[in-house]
């Protein structure tokens, strides 16, 4: 079954090795390429495991990791012995990187002035927005985390079976929105928690994913590195009626 | 006429044609279109009564605030009634722009001119939709295109782009200088520490009673 989930609030490469420095608490002109570019290749496969769509400048930066990890592996050669010239290769990506950093705290900053300026109501009410964007409290790489992270604690399945789809995205949805009638908020772990086999978990984090792009759910993180919450979009629903 | 209505025009009077100006503008209003109207007083005048007419809404603890925007005066709301606002317009104050769109702006903000390859080379991401979506809210412009191989065209913030975040200049962004990833924590610039205390210090509206 192929099940492509689209994403529209996507970031990109340089921000998923932002996350992954700031994860590890790395001094960003200081980064240990051969861990960082083991990380950064394991979000990729995660990403194509669950068959989201990779762009390609994805690719084009874990090529570049990999690049700088093999001139860093080699020795320094012997001919062009001047020291001056002898850059390090992680130079570029970092000077990327700083730069690109710089304007995600503008963007913070754009967004705490957008805050304090909505609060302020003027003749006429400020700027229509388009209706229904989503604003992402945790973002994917957040729940790509915590979708490792149970992932690892699955047991591993000893024999070769051929299981029938027991668990479909489509089940899971309906499950999620019911849940979602009865209770206000569900946590992410605690679904996970629950499931069966690592079937039922993929599903599941499909389920979820296709609820946020429906706009029907928001997930949000209390915290770095803390459970996420699952919420009815009640702004949603209100445009809807 | 100009030079009698000078002498006669006391500066009470001058106060009140200004706070009915900005009363009934639903725009931010420039210095020089109330000079242009007011036809005496000189801007340094102006700028006295209004900041005199901004010291007495906060003394007054009025409703109102006079607020420096996007080059302009306008009359807001005070932050702290914005919850009971909200109730009452639903719309207003819950749609928030998107990570990647505030990402462009900044870029944007500071680079303009600027192509979309050198958007695109900072973010690392294409950013074809996130710019269609900024023109179709008016934040950003196409500025025209480039004279140079391919003529690119340019794009750059607009003045709705000051008023949506509430600016008066685009000075008082924060320098790119002044981030340094060295020290643990950035700093914001003190008038922006200030609003942010501010915002803490809201009051909760009443619930309203929830339907089951």
């Amino acid at each position: 079954m192929s099940y492509k989930v689209k994403l529209e609030v996507f970031e990109g490469p340089l921000d998923l090795l932002l996350y992954l420095i700031k994860k590890n608490e790395i001094d960003i002109y200081d980064i240990p390429i051969a861990t960082i570019t083991e990380q950064y290749l394991e979000y990729l496969e995660l990403m194509r495991m669950l068959d989201l769509n990779i762009a390609g400048e994805f690719l084009v930066i874990a090529a570049t990791l990999i690049h700088i990890k093999s001139k860093m592996l080699l020795p320094p050669d012997e001919k062009e012995l001047l020291p001056e010239e002898e850059e390090d290769p992680r130079e570029e990506l970092v000077r990327r990187l700083v730069e690109y950093k710089k304007f995600k705290e503008v963007a913070g900053i754009l967004q705490d002035l957008e805050g304090q300026r909505k609060k302020m109501f003027t003749r006429d009410i400020p700027f229509e927005t388009a209706p229904g964007e989503v604003f992402f409290e945790a973002s994917l790489f957040d729940l790509i985390t915590a979708f490792t992270r149970v992932l690892k604690d699955v047991p591993k399945e000893i024999f070769q079976e051929i299981i029938k789809d027991e668990f479909t995205v489509e089940q899971k949805v309906h499950d999620l929105l019911h849940r979602l009638v009865l209770t206000p908020a569900i946590s992410l772990f605690e679904l996970f928690k629950n499931a069966k086999n690592k079937t039922e978990i993929i599903a599941t984090f499909l389920a979820v994913l296709e609820l946020i792009r429906l706009k029907e759910v928001i997930v949000m993180q209390k915290q770095n590195f803390s459970d996420i919450e699952i919420v009815r979009n009640e702004k949603h629903r209100l445009n809807i009626e | 006429m100009s030079e009698s209505r000078r002498i006669n025009m006391e500066r009470i009077q001058i106060k009140n044609i200004i706070e009915a100006m900005l009363f009934v503008s639903d725009k931010p209003l420039f210095l020089s279109e109330i000079k242009s109207v007011l036809e005496g007083p000189d801007a340094d005048e102006i700028k006295d009564v209004i900041a005199e007419l901004a010291l007495e809404y906060e003394k007054q603890t009025s409703a109102l605030r006079i607020k420096e925007i996007a080059g302009g005066y306008q009359i807001v709301t005070d932050p702290v009634l914005a919850p009971w606002l909200k109730k009452l317009y639903k719309t207003a104050g819950s749609d928030r722009l998107s990570g990647p769109s505030l990402e462009t702006l900044a870029i944007i903000a500071y680079k303009q001119p600027a192509t979309k390859p050198e958007i695109e080379a900072i973010r690392g991401v294409n950013v074809d939709g996130v710019l269609k979506t900024l023109i179709e809210k008016n934040l950003v412009k196409i500025m025209g295109r480039r004279e140079t191989v391919g003529r690119p065209i340019i794009y750059g913030t607009t003045q709705e782009f000051l008023q949506y975040f509430g600016l008066n200049s685009l000075e008082e962004l924060p320098k790119l200088e002044e981030f340094n990833f060295t020290e643990k924590d950035i700093e914001l610039p003190e008038h922006l520490q200030k609003e942010e205390e501010a915002q803490n210090e809201l009051s909760e509206p009443p619930q309203e009673n929830r339907q089951p």
